[in-house]
């Protein structure tokens, strides 16, 4: 095994990083857009990869461009919206079958990569305008699932906490866009956030599988000279730290309670303690031989789920566990309980070293999937971080049991989110 | 043992039968760098009436019970396993589905110690009467997590719609209620019955050396004893052609509705080409018409009928099978109206040449992406070898299939008798 390196290649309106291996029997291509997270583009930005799929110039309708997918032996499309730290970020993605594996053995990549382009750069315009009827049946497609996200009781509670935890942070606003923003959406005013998503995202194109780095640099030509002007970085949002902690408790018609934490932790992808930070989650939550598995279910039996994960660009540390309701101040107690004996540095060298070696695993294990090492590299665009895996998975290994401590210092309660049910809140 | 080779797909299998009855399959991808083991048995939700190895009389155990006992694997009398894989970098899970319960971890080092720790433990059971009782406040609250769920209850409530008698109805972890029942001695006669290497498959991929694992394996199964194999008789109720309820509706807090249709299927195949052959063709029939280029989800888009949770699955096993089309709708009534519409009129379609090779194009495209997936190929080949099938004959079979095969099968597929809705419904104010 070796793990495949990235190369590299910088145009005046794109970063081509080509990633050379036959582990798959796919090529993968994904094409990145990223701006600041704001409130007054974040629906628009929502709305844009549903309206995307909906057509191109040559391929009138939805379903043409579905067939043609099909026709490329079944390739998968997908276009969807994230937020990583106070960042938005566009994701196309296109994955093809690699002809050497079938019996017809006619070349896809090209072709894919053209049709990916025509689907960002030639979608179906009528005159300066997305089609209102399009533009209209996926506004109400979005909104359903702004509606629906209630319907899942552990997205509900994170988006609840984080509208708590973060109320004069851009990271607060929500993925998936505001109702009334849809309101007064039209074609032409969607059209117009399409351009300026064009003009000033910063791009950045991956292309992992078997494929010779000539041809993919070429066939990627009208991305790289793609016309671009792009905006100024914005300051991160300042929070004001404050010592209390706050509670909230949301009532709702549910068999099981949620409870979620949410931490500061001011440590990000690119400050020199972020390795200590992954080594602090994985003895503290990110495990099942972590102390909040082993206590808040293992010991006490109180919860199914009890886990941790930070937020790399943020510096963000969150606790989930779905518990019976009448047992939230026991498990609540049991969580503080588990941070403050990591802040005592109750934790042996052993678990460090074990830790660690669970952590350079499960790195190698995520560029053993081609969406996950594409991810894996792209944090590093995000965190303006240039290393190689290799080196990452080096910093993991010489994170000290000190290091650990000096992390968990700095971790602090925030937030405490409870969606529970009346009676329980009647019993409190 | 004995090594298959597929050209095309550039893949080799290692199989051997070991003299205990134990079926192992090594995969070799030395371009990994994870390793992928799973040690399944032949077991899941539905066994739930047989005959206990060394009894006479058939019994019926408690609902939920294969799932509480995947549990209950991992405890021992002084330790947890989930730390001993953790110790040797390793992470562990488990499944239980209706028909298989399963063991497994991923790691990239210290294969061969976590292969050793994957087969003993699961072949050293410790079940106490203290950790059994101390399992059902954790898997009440894995109950209840599902409970809140509208996706696993739309799922389910469209199985409990089909199926009148057959156990596939009883929810795979049971009732909070029902698992108060179990007892460590269920659970040991549930173990011993069904956990006989002669009743389980292990399958290892990734970067391994195919010698090298086969010695540690044969050597590990040859220090341990074992009951001599026995045929384990499992009985299941007869299942009535007609579903058990045409309509089905549940109450719960939900902001969308949602509406299922499904289809109990035909299970009566004539050998395990026809098994195959029937669930390509039902998938390539749904997402020809279903998945977003076919003209039916178009219909159902352009009606305001559907949002992008809408999807559809086909599940065949050997004596139930199902299929379920839906997802969230603001008419659930009208939705399952079209829906029963569109299939009925899908039976009088007649697929072209041309439709066939672009759906079997799809399909071969689709399966060689889900062969980038480790998981994928242990957990579907463990699953095809028990209905007799190769999952690296696919790609050959799929070729094979014609427009006729597709018509016939259209022709024959189910009659109104086989078709239920499940709706979720908010609750009224």
């Amino acid at each position: 095994m070796k793990i495949a390196g990235e190369k590299i290649i910088t145009g005046k309106g794109a970063t081509l990083h080509l990633i050379p291996t036959k582990k798959y029997k796919t090529i993968s291509i994904a094409v990145k857009l990223q701006a600041p997270l704001e409130r007054e583009t974040i629906t628009a930005r929502a709305l844009l990869p549903y309206v995307l799929q909906q057509g191109t110039a040559s391929l009138s309708d939805a379903r043409a461009l579905r067939l043609k997918l099909d026709d490329l032996y079944g390739a998968i499309l997908s276009i969807s919206g994230t937020k990583k730290g106070e960042k938005h970020i566009i994701t196309l993605r296109l994955d093809v079958a690699n002809e050497n594996y079938l019996s017809d053995r006619t070349p896809l990549f090209e072709r894919a990569v053209n049709l990916l382009r025509e689907i960002l750069f030639e979608p179906k315009v009528e005159n300066g305008a997305f089609t209102e009827s399009i533009v209209s049946r996926e506004t109400q497609t979005l909104k359903q699932k702004m509606v629906a996200l209630k319907d899942d009781k552990m997205s509900y509670a994170n988006m609840r906490l984080i509208d708590e935890m973060c109320k004069d942070e851009s990271y607060s606003l929500h993925v998936h866009g505001y109702e009334e923003e849809l309101k007064d959406m039209d074609g032409s005013k969607l059209y117009g956030f399409y351009e300026k998503m064009l003009k000033q995202d910063k791009m950045d194109i991956y292309i992992l599988g078997d494929v010779d780095s000539e041809l993919a640099e070429k066939a990627v030509q009208p991305f790289l000279e793609r016309d671009v002007s792009p905006i100024e970085e914005r300051a991160a949002s300042v929070h004001s730290t404050s010592a209390d902690v706050q509670e909230v408790i949301e009532t709702q018609d549910v068999q099981q309670a949620k409870l979620h934490l949410g931490y500061r932790t001011n440590i990000r992808y690119d400050d020199s303690d972020y390795a200590a930070l992954q080594v602090f989650n994985g003895l503290f939550g990110g495990f099942p031989s972590s102390k909040l598995f082993r206590n808040v279910r293992e010991k006490h039996s109180l919860a199914y789920y009890a886990a941790s994960r930070f937020e790399s660009h943020k510096g963000l540390l969150f606790v989930f566990s779905g518990i019976d309701p009448k047992d939230y101040q026991k498990a609540k107690e049991i969580i503080d309980a588990q941070l403050a004996s990591m802040q005592a540095g109750e934790f042996e060298g052993s678990e460090v070293e074990e830790v660690k070696d669970l952590i350079v695993s499960q790195i190698l294990e995520t560029i053993d999937n081609p969406a996950g090492h594409i991810e894996t590299l792209y944090q590093q665009v995000m965190g303006n971080k240039n290393i190689t895996i290799e080196q990452m998975l080096d910093t993991i290994q010489q994170v000290t049991t000190e290091d650990v401590l000096q992390v968990a210092k700095k971790v602090q309660l925030d937030t405490v989110y409870l969606l529970t049910n009346k009676e329980a809140e009647k019993n409190a | 043992m004995h090594k298959k080779h597929y050209e095309q797909l550039q893949e080799s299998i290692y199989a051997e039968t070991l003299p205990n009855g134990l079926k192992v399959f090594l995969q070799p991808k030395s371009e990994m760098a994870k390793t992928y083991a799973i040690f399944s048995t032949n077991y899941g939700s539905v066994d739930q009436t047989f005959v206990p190895l060394d009894g006479e009389e058939k019994i019926t155990v408690p609902e939920g019970i294969a799932h509480f006992l995947e549990h209950k694997l991992f405890e021992k009398e002084d330790r947890d396993v989930f730390q001993d894989f953790t110790k040797q970098g390793a992470s562990a899970n488990a499944f239980t589905s209706f028909t298989q319960t399963a063991y497994l971890f991923s790691a990239t080092s210290h294969i061969e110690e976590n292969v050793t720790t994957l087969l003993d433990f699961v072949q050293d059971p410790y079940f106490s009467d203290k950790s059994v009782e101390k399992e059902k406040g954790i898997i009440a609250q894995e109950i209840r997590m599902y409970d809140d769920q509208p996706d696993w209850r739309s799922f389910f409530g469209t199985i409990q719609s089909l199926f009148q008698s057959h156990p596939v109805r009883i929810d795979i972890a049971g009732t909070v209620e029902s698992i108060q029942e179990i007892t460590k001695e269920d659970l040991y006669t549930c173990y011993n019955t069904f956990y006989h290497p002669s009743n389980m498959t292990l399958f290892v991929t990734g970067n391994i050396d195919e010698e090298k694992m086969i010695e540690l394996i044969r050597a590990n199964q040859d220090s341990k004893k074992f009951a001599p194999p026995a045929k384990i008789e499992r009985f299941f109720p007869e299942e009535p052609e007609t579903v058990a309820e045409k309509k089905k509706q549940v109450r719960m807090p939900v902001s969308v509705a949602k509406c299922m249709v499904g289809i109990k299927e035909n299970t009566d195949y004539a050998s395990p080409e026809a098994y195959l052959k029937q669930e390509l063709l039902t998938d390539m029939v749904l997402d020809y018409y279903f998945s977003k280029s076919g003209v039916y989800y178009e219909e159902l888009y352009k009606n305001d009928l559907i949002d992008d949770s809408f999807g559809f699955e086909t599940s065949l096993e050997k004596n139930f099978g199902f299929s379920i089309i839906g997802g969230n709708t603001k008419e659930p009534d009208r939705f399952a109206d079209t829906v029963k519409g569109m299939l009925q009129r899908m039976k009088d379609h007649t697929v072209t040449e041309a439709e066939m090779e672009r759906m079997k194009k799809k399909t071969i495209g689709q399966m060689l992406r889900a062969m980038n997936s480790l998981e994928f190929v242990s957990n579907r080949f463990i699953q095809y070898h028990l209905a007799g099938v190769d999952l690296f004959d696919i790609v050959p079979a799929i070729e094979k299939l014609t427009a006729a095969d597709a018509n016939d099968f259209l022709k024959e597929w189910f009659n109104e008798d086989r078709l239920a809705v499940c709706q979720i419904l908010p609750q009224e104010a």
